[in-house]
């Protein structure tokens, strides 16, 4: 992308954002918002994998943690609405550094097998707390404020809290702070030579994925009105990552393409096929096979780091 | 709750054993696991998914021979022979391409096998549910200390350490095994000195695929077959073989011996939340021993 071409372009873009609904159907109306709080979901995990290394293998437990907190406090507390929907990505940010704390001790793939295993606790414990959680019947009839209740209205509260997280990471990726993880990625002995506290800076952007990771679950609470446990459950987690490294993981807006494209495709496949995972599975088998820097990655060169030895 | 009362009741002891019986089938499969992880590196998603098809095939080869206990015993070794076949196309096919890359595109690849074998057993076998019965010959129970043992359960106590037996044989005591070691270590060298280690890491995948496939086979009379039972079983296998030390296979015996017992013994304190013990003492052992109780190749 071209830097004179990219004003216009957002431009074109937040246009076409806002002017959808008035242009689509209910259903697709619906849809976009399920697209646009799962692109910041996509981003957030980009947070984490793509700019600081760290194999986040159990994001969507955030992002369920996220979702359960917001509709827990709108179904249970009398606390007014923004309040839960501030406790939600608060919740998912104190998991992901308590889980944060544990697993950053562990390199590469054993990080992140530790985190699906505490996600997988996560899940085990929601899915059969019936009396708190609603078990593996989940939470449905969430009630929702008003003025942000009919699909339209839930759209553009979407639209706008997206469009606000996303800025906001955009903005972290950009500062010192972004630099910085970014640098603990290529080549974490050098940064931690010229005095970065690895440790540290790895934690940090971990809290801040699992928070805006959270803030997609409660944004899933306003479109959907429920929650499940399934939205934790780890082959989400998974899929999630396919869509940033579709996207291209060492792009910022390549996981928001990811995102776009992969929740379109199961909303349009599955209404003509039983078969979605088949088809999600090949197009993942040519990515990696044919596109390792996703869709973005091909047209915006980044340097890749290299794997280091003994994983 | 009544923790106490549970735990030493007459039945614990029972429950440990078929909890034991459990135990041999997660060690078989997450030693295929371990094997493929330690060799060849490849964090193998799709393991459960040879798993699965493993106990499909077997339930197709006792419907084609029509039951009785030689149907049953020839399933057992067929159907983990097509598993091996599958295993055999997916590495020649296309993980021997793809060594080079990065852990996270070679654990993504084997998820997107996962997604694909998924739904091809699903176009294979339909969406139904599928069970096998026991063979006569296995039915009822034998009497362990005045408490009730299934035979099966019985049988698959003895299976678990003559695989285990098989497989020290197989590694430490044959070439093929003591190559595969080496590559384990080292496999450009182990290359360099001239041997094929593309063969060697086939005959790895292969190996590994057999005995997901065998376990699959061996699990087919004790549970409904059905699509999605690789989905939790992956995740066991992958955890036993994190706590073991990843590719050590004694650790994938220790690690499923440590999950399958939290698992029936959590079941029998806490019935709500027993699924929660296994996972919980991988917690602990890992935040302990971060690499794992015993050591690995990695």
């Amino acid at each position: 992308m071209r830097r004179s071409a990219a004003p216009l372009l957002l431009l074109l873009l937040t246009a076409t954002l806002l002017a959808l609904p008035q242009i689509l159907p209910r259903f697709h109306t619906y849809v976009a918002a399920i697209v646009l709080l799962t692109a910041l979901l996509a981003t957030s995990l980009n947070l984490a994998i793509g700019y600081t290394g760290l194999y986040q293998f159990g994001h969507a437990v955030f992002y369920g943690v996220g979702a359960y907190g917001t509709a827990l406090m709108l179904t249970r507390s009398g606390m007014p609405a923004p309040i839960a929907f501030l406790v939600g990505p608060l919740a998912a940010a104190a998991l992901s550094l308590v889980m944060g704390v544990i697993c950053i001790r562990l390199s590469k793939l054993y990080f992140g097998m530790l985190q699906i295993s505490l996600g997988s606790l996560v899940w085990a414990v929601v899915y059969r707390w019936y009396s708190f959680t609603g078990g593996d019947d989940g939470i449905h009839g969430i009630p929702i404020p008003d003025a942000i209740a009919s699909p339209k209205g839930s759209y553009y509260y979407t639209l706008i809290v997206t469009a606000l997280c996303v800025f906001a990471m955009y903005r972290i990726v950009r500062s010192p702070f972004g630099k910085a993880i970014q640098g603990i990625r290529d080549n974490p002995v050098r940064a931690a030579a010229i005095g970065v506290d690895v440790k540290l800076h790895q934690l940090a952007s971990l809290v801040i994925a699992g928070f805006f990771g959270g803030v997609a679950g409660s944004l899933f609470v306003v479109v959907e009105n429920s929650v499940f446990p399934d939205m934790m459950f780890w082959t989400f987690s998974l899929e999630v990552l396919i869509m940033c490294l579709l996207g291209g993981m060492y792009t910022f807006f390549g996981p928001f393409v990811g995102a776009s494209v992969i929740v379109l495709l199961r909303v349009f496949a599955s209404i003509h096929t039983r078969y979605w995972s088949l088809i999600l599975g090949t197009i993942l088998t040519l990515v990696i096979i044919f596109l390792p820097d996703g869709v973005l990655g091909m047209f915006v060169r980044r340097p890749r780091p290299k794997e280091s030895t003994g994983a | 709750m009544d923790f106490a009362a549970n735990l030493f009741s007459a039945g614990t002891l029972s429950q440990i054993l078929v909890g034991l019986s459990r135990t041999t089938i997660l060690f078989i499969v997450s030693s295929g696991m371990s094997l493929i992880l330690g060799v060849l590196r490849i964090p193998n998603v799709a393991h459960g998914s040879l798993y699965m098809i493993g106990a499909f095939a077997a339930w197709s080869v006792i419907q084609y021979l029509g039951g009785g206990l030689p149907a049953f015993l020839a399933a057992m070794i067929v159907a983990p022979l097509i598993v091996a076949a599958v295993g055999f196309v997916l590495e020649r096919g296309f993980f021997s391409y793809l060594y080079e890359r990065e852990h996270l595109m070679l654990l993504l690849l084997t998820f997107a096998f996962m997604l694909i074998l998924g739904d091809l057993v699903k176009i294979v076998w339909g969406p139904e549910y599928r069970s096998v019965t026991v063979p006569a010959f296995f039915q009822g129970s034998a009497e362990i200390f005045g408490l009730p043992l299934p035979w099966y359960n019985l049988f698959l106590l003895l299976v678990g350490p003559c695989i285990a037996v098989f497989l020290w044989l197989v590694i430490n005591r044959t070439n093929l095994g003591k190559i595969a070691r080496a590559a384990a270590v080292d496999g450009e060298m182990v290359g360099a000195v001239g041997i094929n280690t593309g063969w060697i890491f086939a005959f790895t995948f292969v190996l590994g695929s057999f005995l997901a496939g065998l376990g699959g086979a061996l699990i087919a009379p004790m549970v409904n077959i059905s699509l999605g039972m690789d989905h939790t079983l992956i995740m066991e296998t992958f955890l036993i073989v994190i706590i073991g030390g990843l590719g050590n296979m004694w650790g994938a015996l220790l690690g499923s011996l440590i999950f399958g017992l939290t698992q029936s013994l959590g079941i029998l304190v806490w019935p709500q939340f027993g699924i929660a013990f296994p996972y919980l003492a991988v917690v602990a052992v890992l935040v302990v021993r971060p690499r794992g109780l015993l050591s690995s190749t990695w």
